[in-house]
């Protein structure tokens, strides 16, 4: 107990003693630890919404629904969806109701939709809410409210649905199908129907704009509209009739509720078109009918936030995190650099190596924990704010559960980037001889002999620098490995921006729009990271190599050369990271998407390069011109004291 | 004070003056200093410990910017140029000598003398034979490629004095070179200083050793910032060495 309090208050002490190295050190794993809570939190703070308007819609467990036959002109037999109704563990239902796909024109605005014809009283199954307006009638519309947002249409305006115009008298959403636009973008340019909204038969089946349908370059429009499911307008069912040339080209929905909503993925499986057990016995559900639970709807608007911002945030947090271990590397590095007369002085009185270590590790181990803290709680605090659910669900995010595989793994990341970075100093500060250690002697650098020998040959800056650069191999390294992981996010954000941007010629700019939102919170966050390691880094040589410096200059080398070597020292690992991050980079996106991505033209690519080189550059021009600028005579004095 | 006429100095300081701090911390390091040295001179400046003597020889080579008066070296007032020529004065005309020899430990002997060539301008060849020349005449030619921790105290002094010649100075600056060395390493120093006096290098030596001191042909002692005694040792001493460097009886 004495043992643990003793390492308590030495390692305390210490930490108090150099409050802004502390801080800095908390501020580098905390952003690892609040993209990563970000990260793990955001699928359930994106389902809450889901929750709350499934409750107040009255939400299907399982919604089915009744295509027209695909390899005739048969209509759906209405009498096989209206048998799912008598189904064992089916408790209420509401349908079948007519559904037809139309063009949908606002404002000049185009958009594919899902026409569903509903009865003006409330259904006991799936009952839009109405967020404005009132509920359907004869000759009046409502619109699902994420496509309402998204085409910027309220109540009291007009739309036109197939050419006919209809006053929108209400705005909606629904828990039975996931907002306008899907997150899920389906289909490729080589495959354009698949744009084409379901049910059918769509406007797409009919490309000649025939019977009044819509014309080529209508058709052409709609087939860069990139959503799996297309937006809802609710009519009456008359309406939805007469917006069809025939009636048997209709589908139709039918909304269940079951007696236990949690079996509703079983009930889906239970009943898929092969393998049918309703009606009377050996009866099949022909193959037009399809089936979807609540929790598929659910994880389609969710699941997509996971394939894309949460996505984004695991990486980032990946990359965040490797950056921080350098920070840590880096502080550590040089605050051991700094505290050898302590650890000597540890030694004298009697501690043993093994204290000294763990003394070491505690002081980074508190503050990894402490990080590990603040991380949960910012990314619990934030990650309501980053995800906007957008206007087709009711409510904003929920706050996020933290549970207790959630704090493990943030803490364990915390605890892991600690120690990772600073075990090999504390060991090494530990095996010191004490008496070595007293005497503060610096530790000896490397010698790398064929850069000494190259550098003799090349302008005085570039001798210097290298000399420097070469004399602490690992610094070099961490130097370049922390540009390399800042560049690589950056060229996959300009990937992940370039394919976005294809993306919105596709249809999908909300996505994308929150998509380069999280995107810019990552670059900003790994930039800030990178840049205090550079200074950090920039620092650290400074003073390492400050009785070399004051020796050049002692020598002749004016302030000058000194100030252009120790930024030769940074710039060179800067330009070998930001080289390695671009194909870095480009391998990352490769191996997080899996599928062919739009690249980033290449001069932005290129540009990336000096870019880098000059933001540090001018994030190092302070330490390097400070470090250049001190006296000769007062460093070579203070090496003799 | 010196009768040396300024005609004839390489070096020469007119009311020199460096002073730390202010107030009731004021610290006259050096204080009205007057010096002058003539080309092929060798001088001794000995005093105790935090007289100044560091400090004279940091202002007389450029290394260390006075509070006032005037340093003239090879008829040029350096004590208010700019950084860029202060290091060029110190690339071509001084070269320096330190107790704690201050070299590279990352770079082998021949390296560490062929810096200041390098520095200079110089090309790598040239910078290369210049240096191996050097650590022969020091004696150090078979250890042109060891690294400092790999040689005694003395084979780095050494190796500091050819690094202080590489690039022909003018004045060879050398504070407490025998600091740091033991008996034999002194004396190896010794008769190196002794070689390059006979050479006609002119020499500002701060040193303790009396026997560095005796090679001088000036010895001037230092107090509180001040020269209070000056002894000309070449063909007029005035007998006073002995006592001030502890050789009497």
């Amino acid at each position: 107990m004495g043992r643990i309090l003793l390492v308590a208050r030495i390692a305390g002490r210490d930490l108090r003693r150099r409050p802004a190295e502390a801080a800095l050190l908390l501020l580098a794993i905390t952003a690892a630890t609040t993209t990563l809570t970000l990260g793990l939190v955001l699928h359930d703070v994106a389902s809450d919404p889901y929750r709350r308007t499934r409750e107040a819609t009255a939400g299907p467990d399982v919604v089915a629904s009744l295509s027209p036959d695909p390899l005739g002109s048969q209509p759906g037999d209405l009498g096989e969806l209206e048998a799912l109704a008598d189904l064992p563990g089916v408790v209420d239902h509401s349908g079948p109701y007519p559904v037809t796909g139309a063009v949908l024109e606002a404002g000049g605005q185009l958009a594919t939709a899902q026409v569903e014809g509903r009865d003006p009283s409330v259904a006991a199954v799936d009952q839009p809410q109405l967020t404005q307006g009132s509920w359907v009638e004869d000759g009046g519309v409502v619109i699902e409210a994420a496509l309402a947002d998204a085409l910027g249409v309220r109540a009291g305006d007009r739309i036109d649905l197939n050419d006919r115009s209809f006053p929108v008298v209400g705005v909606a959403v629904t828990a039975a199908t996931p907002p306008y636009p899907s997150l899920s973008p389906t289909g490729t340019a080589e495959n354009p129907l698949q744009y084409c909204p379901l049910p059918s038969p769509s406007p797409c089946d009919e490309p000649n704009g025939a019977d009044g349908g819509p014309t080529p370059e209508l058709i052409g429009a709609l087939r860069r509209v990139d959503a799996e499911h297309p937006g809802v307008v609710w009519v009456t069912q008359a309406d939805a009739r007469r917006l069809v040339p025939q009636a048997d080209s209709l589908s139709y929905v039918m909304n269940l509720r079951l007696d236990d909503p949690a079996s509703a993925p079983a009930f889906v499986a239970g009943h898929l078109p092969s393998g049918l057990s309703a009606g009377p016995p050996g009866a099949t559900i022909p193959e037009v009918v399809a089936l979807r639970s609540w929790q598929q709807i659910r994880d389609e608007f969710a699941g997509d936030l996971k394939s894309n911002e949460q996505e984004v945030l695991l990486i980032g947090s990946r990359l965040l995190s490797l950056l921080a271990v350098a920070s840590v590397a880096v502080l550590v590095g040089g605050r051991m650099a700094d505290q050898t007369r302590r650890v000597g002085l540890l030694k004298a009185v009697g501690g043993t190596p093994g204290l000294v270590a763990v003394v070491l590790l505690a002081e980074y181990v508190v503050v990894a924990l402490l990080a590990a803290a603040a991380g949960l709680a910012v990314g619990w605090g934030i990650a309501p704010v980053l995800v906007d659910t957008g206007a087709g669900l009711l409510g904003g995010a929920g706050a996020p559960s933290l549970t207790t595989s959630t704090v493990g793994t943030v803490a364990a990341m915390a605890l892991g980037v600690a120690v990772a970075a600073t075990f090999v100093p504390a060991v090494r500060a530990a095996r010191t001889s004490t008496v070595r250690a007293l005497a503060d002697s610096a530790r000896a650098p490397r010698r790398t002999a064929w850069l000494v020998a190259i550098s003799a040959r090349l302008p005085v800056p570039l001798l210097l620098g290298l000399r420097m650069a070469a004399r602490r191999p690992r610094r070099v390294l961490l130097a370049v490995i922390s540009i390399a992981i800042t560049v690589s996010g950056i060229v996959a954000a300009l990937v992940a921006h370039a394919d976005a941007q294809l993306g919105d010629d596709r249809g999908s700019s909300i996505m994308n729009e929150r998509l380069d939102q999280m995107l810019l919170v990552i670059m900003v966050t790994l930039v800030a990271l990178a840049a205090v390691n550079a200074i950090f880094i920039t620092w650290a040589t400074a003073l390492d190599a400050r009785h070399s410096s004051a020796l050049s200059r002692a020598l002749g080398a004016t302030p000058h050369q000194v100030s252009a070597g120790l930024a030769v020292a940074q710039v060179l690992p800067a330009l070998a990271g930001a080289l390695l991050g671009i194909p870095g980079g480009l391998a990352l996106v490769a191996a997080v998407s899996g599928e062919d991505t739009a690249n980033p033209p290449l001069g932005q690519l290129l540009a990336v390069v000096p870019v880098t080189v000059l933001v540090v550059i001018a994030l190092t021009a302070i330490p390097v011109r400070i470090g250049a600028r001190r006296p000769a005579a007062d460093v070579l004095r203070a090496e003799l004291a | 004070m010196s009768d040396t006429d300024t005609d004839h100095a390489v070096l020469w300081t007119r009311g020199l003056r460096k002073h730390y701090g202010q107030g009731e911390g004021l610290v006259r390091a050096v204080d009205g200093v007057d010096l002058d040295v003539a080309r092929g001179e060798t001088v001794a400046v000995m005093g105790p410990s935090g007289c100044g003597k560091s400090t004279l020889l940091h202002l007389l080579g450029g290394l260390d910017r006075p509070s006032g008066g005037e340093v003239w070296l090879a008829g040029r007032r350096i004590d208010g140029i700019g950084e860029r020529a202060l290091a060029r004065v110190r690339r071509r005309e001084v070269g320096f000598v330190f107790q704690a020899f201050h070299l590279m430990d990352e770079l082998t002997a021949v390296e560490n003398v062929e810096l200041p060539a390098l520095l200079g301008g110089r090309s790598a060849g040239t910078a290369r034979r210049r240096a191996v020349d050097l650590l022969d005449r020091v004696g150090l030619a078979d250890r042109a490629g060891f690294l400092p921790a790999a040689l005694s105290g003395g084979q780095r002094q050494r190796v500091a004095i050819a690094r202080a010649l590489s690039n022909e100075p003018l004045v060879l600056f050398a504070d407490e070179p025998t600091g740091n060395l033991d008996s034999a390493s002194t004396l190896d120093v010794l008769r190196l200083f002794d070689h390059l006096h006979e050479a006609g290098q002119t020499l500002v030596i701060v040193t303790h050793d009396a026997r560095i001191a005796a090679t001088a042909d000036r010895l001037i002692a230092m107090r509180d910032g001040q020269f209070v005694e000056e002894t000309r040792l070449t063909g007029g001493s005035t007998g006073r060495l002995s006592a001030l460097v502890g050789l009497e009886g």
